[in-house]
């Protein structure tokens, strides 16, 4: 197992902070989104040092996963949580670890039925290797390759991002 | 002989949703939580979730049912499955061979569940057993065995308010004898750890044995009344009497009906809850099934969130369990 410490993630925050702030200045309506679970910690920490005052939702995808005819209903863990309404807005959609894409595409199919949104820009802590969809991050922390029975995991407590073998 | 129960499969999972039978506090649990997460979904812009989609559910209704087949056919549409509504009323006196043949057709159309509603106790069960093993079937109420979805709209509804059972006086009053609703409450109610259920209504209307089912027969409706949390009114179910079980209406009312003085014996935030159809003036008055502390109608719009949420669960566990 290999360890990201804190000073690597805040570099990696940090980064990302430059150009989603850039992105409010021209859209101000812009609210923030984070996907449950390890996404809406991620989210919290980009709100707080990009927009403070803009709307923060959470997304709880399991009711949009593609994997229900093979593993069935995901445990959840409540309703997503967006009390503004994002027809028109811009979005910033966060999550902690982009991979295969699979999240994201059930994120976008989500949020769609809560509206239209004008734009959505994504946003992850760390993009890795294995895209098995058309999807990429518009920011990144910190882009990687792991092999593919790793996973990474971003444990906001200890403010670390840890690589281990699945 | 004692067969092991066919909604469950080894691991205890949910396979069909047939009674509480062997339910465990877990199961229900994760039931209600699921609901609750689903509750939501019917205040969007959108108000479907994409789980069921291309999926087929077929309503078998061999008894009317306005209010049951159209919760069960909406929370089927918000879970974005297509619905078939297949009215057996006609033929409800129909063989047992003519119903095979039923389910044979519907198998053949390809549904992957039945939602049965019929005038017999044990349908539900007897159709699951001779479905194809493809069907899940949900009970929508048979006879006076079980209304077990009913069942958890009425704890989720409770729950919304009361979320601790261990600490809750339920009094449920009327007709339990006929009720597959008070049984389903009775059984969902103990297994979630229901401080103390109280039976309340005329002897030749609450069943011998009650106590067996988790109740405490009581005579007296104000004397059960004091302490309650929740007041749970049923049905009169006169199509279901045989002979003179209660001497009239205005009779029934005078001993049993829940009155606005009545009331003011039990807790002052008591919830008043009644599976509906009310007879007002019979089970209940009118200003208190209106009145603040009713939640009769969070209990219909409860329902949509408790039939998404089992039938997304069972059909999520046979595909689960048939991909492993």
């Amino acid at each position: 197992m290999s360890v990201h410490d804190r000073t690597t993630v805040d570099g990696w925050l940090a980064a990302m902070v430059g150009p989603l702030t850039d992105f409010v200045v021209e859209h101000p309506d812009t609210a923030f989104i984070g996907i449950r679970r390890g996404g809406v910690d991620v989210a919290r920490l980009l709100h707080r040092r990009v927009a403070p005052d803009a709307p923060l939702g959470e997304l709880d995808i399991a009711f949009y996963r593609d994997d229900f005819g093979t593993v069935g209903l995901h445990p959840t863990v409540g309703p997503s949580l967006i009390d503004f309404d994002l027809h028109d807005r811009a979005l910033i959609l966060v999550d902690d670890v982009l991979g295969t894409g699979r999240t994201v595409r059930a994120a976008l199919n989500e949020l769609f039925d809560f509206g239209r949104p004008a734009r959505v820009l994504l946003a992850v802590l760390v993009e890795r290797e294995g895209h098995e969809l058309p999807i990429r991050a518009d920011v990144a922390g910190h882009r990687l390759a792991v092999p593919a029975d790793h996973y990474i995991d971003f444990d906001a407590a200890a403010h670390e991002v840890r690589i281990a073998l699945r | 002989m004692s067969l092991p129960h066919p909604q469950l499969d080894r691991d205890g999972r949910l396979q069909h949703f047939l009674d509480m039978d062997g339910l465990s506090r877990e199961t229900l649990t994760e039931i209600l939580d699921t609901a609750e997460t689903l509750a939501p979904v019917g205040e969007r812009r959108v108000r479907t979730v994409p789980l069921l989609r291309g999926r087929t559910v077929a309503n078998l209704f061999f008894e009317n049912s306005t209010r049951t087949r159209t919760a069960f056919e909406l929370a089927a549409k918000r879970l974005s499955a297509d619905v078939l509504n297949i009215d057996l009323v006609s033929s409800s006196t129909a063989k047992g061979e003519s119903l095979l043949d039923t389910l044979r057709v519907l198998e053949a159309l390809q549904a992957d569940m039945f939602v049965v509603r019929h005038p017999q106790s044990g349908a539900a069960r007897f159709i699951a057993r001779h479905a194809a093993p493809s069907v899940a079937v949900i009970n929508g109420g048979d006879g006076q065995h079980a209304h077990p979805t009913q069942g958890l709209l009425d704890v989720f509804t409770i729950r919304r308010h009361k979320p601790d059972f261990t600490q809750l006086v339920v009094v449920l009053i009327g007709d339990i004898v006929h009720s597959r609703v008070a049984r389903s409450d009775l059984a969902a109610l103990s297994i979630l750890g229901a401080a103390e259920i109280r039976v309340v209504g005329p002897r030749t209307l609450v069943p011998a044995d009650v106590t067996a089912l988790g109740g405490r027969f009581m005579p007296n409706l104000d004397e059960a009344l004091v302490g309650a949390d929740v007041i749970m009114g049923l049905r009169l179910q006169r199509e279901r009497m045989q002979g003179a079980a209660v001497p009239s209406s205005g009779e029934f009312f005078r001993h049993y009906g829940l009155t606005r003085e009545r009331l003011s014996l039990a807790k002052p935030d008591a919830i008043v809850m009644h599976p509906g159809p009310t007879n007002r003036g019979v089970e209940i008055a009118g200003d208190v099934a209106d009145g603040p502390q009713s939640v009769i109608l969070e209990q219909v719009t409860a329902g949509l969130a408790v039939r998404m949420a089992v039938m997304s669960m069972v059909l999520g566990n046979r595909a689960a369990s048939n991909a492993a």
